[in-house]
């Protein structure tokens, strides 16, 4: 049986190599680069707005029981 | 075999009800698995839970070969036994109820295979058993989208506070919950070698697999950033306990499967992975070590002082130190990671799992990005931003202090470190990321829904699945070795052991259920 379980799995993973997606990688002239910094700042302006409002009252009301 | 192996993957999330302190964190986890038995019907047509079967439970049985006296445990480690929640013990936590009608639901078995559950102060999913790094991934994924699932039906219940779900490690304020591993092995692998050949490993691993820390110490309160959650809350090389004391390499040796040839090592020192990249390496590269260390060809080197050790490689995101090593000599934390990948190398390569035609696929996979990851990190670690958790996370924190000119010790910064982990698309600041393209994805989104509702094929977790789906209202009870229903006709509760975890597969047993829609048929046809 387990040489069986193997074959599947292995189908399946080329199955899987089609899903994986590139990382997307910086292009090194500088209008590129420009293009990617307003990128990140678009980015930053983004999670700005979703944010939790008052940083430093959410942060202290996360409090937690133990676990393990 | 190599990558191979039956794994599975526990996340207890941190839960928290904004703006108030008025709610007991154990009942507003009950409100989590409530609202998930909810959303699926599950259990709802019974009109209860689907309890857990802790027949097999033996939480102080010590893998070095002896049982704590349970006189002398914390009650924390006495998870065997079912715990109950009351009013009362509430109201002496200080905690308030307002909901007096809703129920205490503290256990669920889940369609997928997997457990939702209340554990110590936690919502916790376990996940089911699967036999590959990438399913691991793909199943512990699929939990992330459970836990929305009960959040979103929690918004839209009227008289249940708001509660936010985060896959992170630790409130900064002293305490850590836990994100476990268990990898089954053979018993006949003796437990000093697992020992030997894993703490170095466990030592170093952090810097592919760490999620990332805005804090040092166990309150947080040093200024910085540091590369894991956890490291900073472990203090033993070896030991039982999960919960206090915690050991770089835990024995509690409960199988949940033949004790006699099987081990479930549990392991407790890895973050929680929202990163793909990072969870896959996480189980796959330990999957690897794992097949080494059973088969006499891991590297043998010893640190001098391996909890310090662990905490300086947390603390080192700059990947700049070295550690002292028994003897006498100093690595760093990438130096024992080639060493180990290296070795895994060769070792593949002999026992022909990492061929490209005729291996199994994932072993080939694993080395891959090890070698990749690794060589990156020794080069330029920021290009890892799209891959590893705690190099993402970090990456955006200098964003915020080079466009705000923050210390590290902005409240804005911790919020951010928080706030990443929220398992909520449109506020987790990983997802944000991911919806703008800059992390890799293993597994597809589709293939990870499905996860949600269907469990692995490929071991017993199909069994106990497709029992859920089938026969949920009769199945009063089931754990990762049995499952227990309650026949109308029968005066008797029935008790299916599934002591093998690579039984109960789909190839087994798909005709039983498919033949057999009525559950007297089903469990007369288990019975021939």
């Amino acid at each position: 049986m387990a040489s069986q379980e193997q074959k599947n799995v292995s189908s399946r993973t080329e199955e899987e190599h089609v899903d994986e997606l590139p990382v997307p990688t910086p292009a090194p002239d500088s209008a590129a680069a420009q293009a990617a910094t307003s990128g990140v700042d678009d980015l930053l302006d983004e999670i700005d707005g979703v944010l939790e409002v008052n940083a430093e009252e959410f942060v202290r009301g996360f409090v937690q029981k133990g676990g393990q | 075999m190599s990558a191979i192996r039956v794994m599975g993957a526990e996340t207890e999330y941190g839960i928290h009800a904004p703006g108030t302190q008025e709610f007991n964190a154990t009942w507003l986890s009950t409100q989590v698995v409530h609202a998930y038995s909810r959303e699926t019907n599950h259990r709802a047509s019974a009109g209860g839970e689907t309890r857990w079967d802790y027949t097999d439970e033996d939480p102080l049985a010590d893998a070095r070969g002896w049982s704590m006296p349970r006189a002398v445990a914390d009650p924390s480690q006495l998870t065997d036994s079912e715990p109950v929640l009351t009013a009362a013990q509430i109201a002496l936590e200080g905690g308030e109820v307002r909901e007096s009608s809703a129920p205490l639901m503290m256990n669920m078995v889940l369609g997928n295979g997997a457990r939702l559950y209340v554990d110590h102060a936690h919502p916790e999913y376990s996940s089911p058993e699967v036999t590959n790094p990438l399913d691991a991934v793909r199943w512990d994924a699929a939990g992330d989208l459970v836990a929305l699932a009960a959040v979103r039906r929690i918004a839209a219940t009227p008289g249940v506070p708001a509660i936010n779900l985060y896959k992170n490690n630790t409130d900064n304020k002293s305490v850590s919950y836990g994100s476990h591993e268990n990898y089954l092995m053979p018993r006949s692998v003796p437990f000093k070698d697992i020992v030997a050949g894993l703490t170095p490993f466990f030592v170093t691993r952090a810097i592919m697999c760490g999620a990332g820390r805005v804090g040092l110490g166990q309150d947080g309160s040093g200024s910085g950033f540091q590369i894991t959650q956890r490291a900073d809350f472990f203090e033993a090389e070896v030991g039982l306990e999960t919960t206090i004391r915690r050991p770089i390499i835990n024995t509690r040796d409960e199988p949940h499967a033949t004790a006699e040839k099987y081990r479930r090592l549990h392991v407790i020192i890895g973050d929680a992975n929202l990163c793909q990249v990072s969870n896959f390496l996480k189980f796959g590269t330990t999957a690897l070590v794992l097949d080494m260390i059973e088969h006499g060809t891991a590297p043998e080197l010893e640190f001098a002082d391996s909890v310090e050790s662990l905490r300086a490689v947390s603390h080192d995101w700059e990947l700049k130190e070295n550690h002292l090593l028994a003897d006498g000599s100093f690595v760093s934390a990438l130096d024992v990671q080639w060493l180990y990948l290296n070795a895994a190398k060769a070792h593949c390569a002999s026992n022909g799992s990492s061929h490209q035609e005729t291996g199994d696929g994932h072993t080939a996979m694993v080395l891959a990005k090890w070698a990749e990851i690794l060589t990156a990190l020794g080069t330029d670690p920021m290009s890892l931003a799209g891959q590893l958790e705690w190099v993402a996370k970090l990456n955006l924190l200098q964003q915020y202090r080079t466009r705000d000119n923050m210390s590290w010790d902005d409240p804005r910064l911790g919020l951010i470190d928080l706030q990443w982990s929220d398992i909520r698309p449109e506020k987790g600041l990983y997802y944000k990321l991911l919806q703008h393209g800059r992390i890799q994805r293993l597994v597809s989104d589709d293939s990870i829904t499905a996860a949600m509702t269907q469990p692995p094929a490929d071991t017993r977790a199909y069994f106990r699945g497709r029992c859920i789906q089938a026969f949920g209202r009769n199945v009063v009870g089931a754990s990762w070795d049995s499952v227990i229903f309650e026949v109308p006709q029968l005066r008797r509760l029935q008790r299916i052991s599934t002591k093998e975890p690579l039984r109960g597969t789909e190839q087994l047993t798909r005709e039983l259920f498919d033949g057999n829609p009525e559950l007297a048929d089903f469990l007369s046809a288990l019975a021939l």
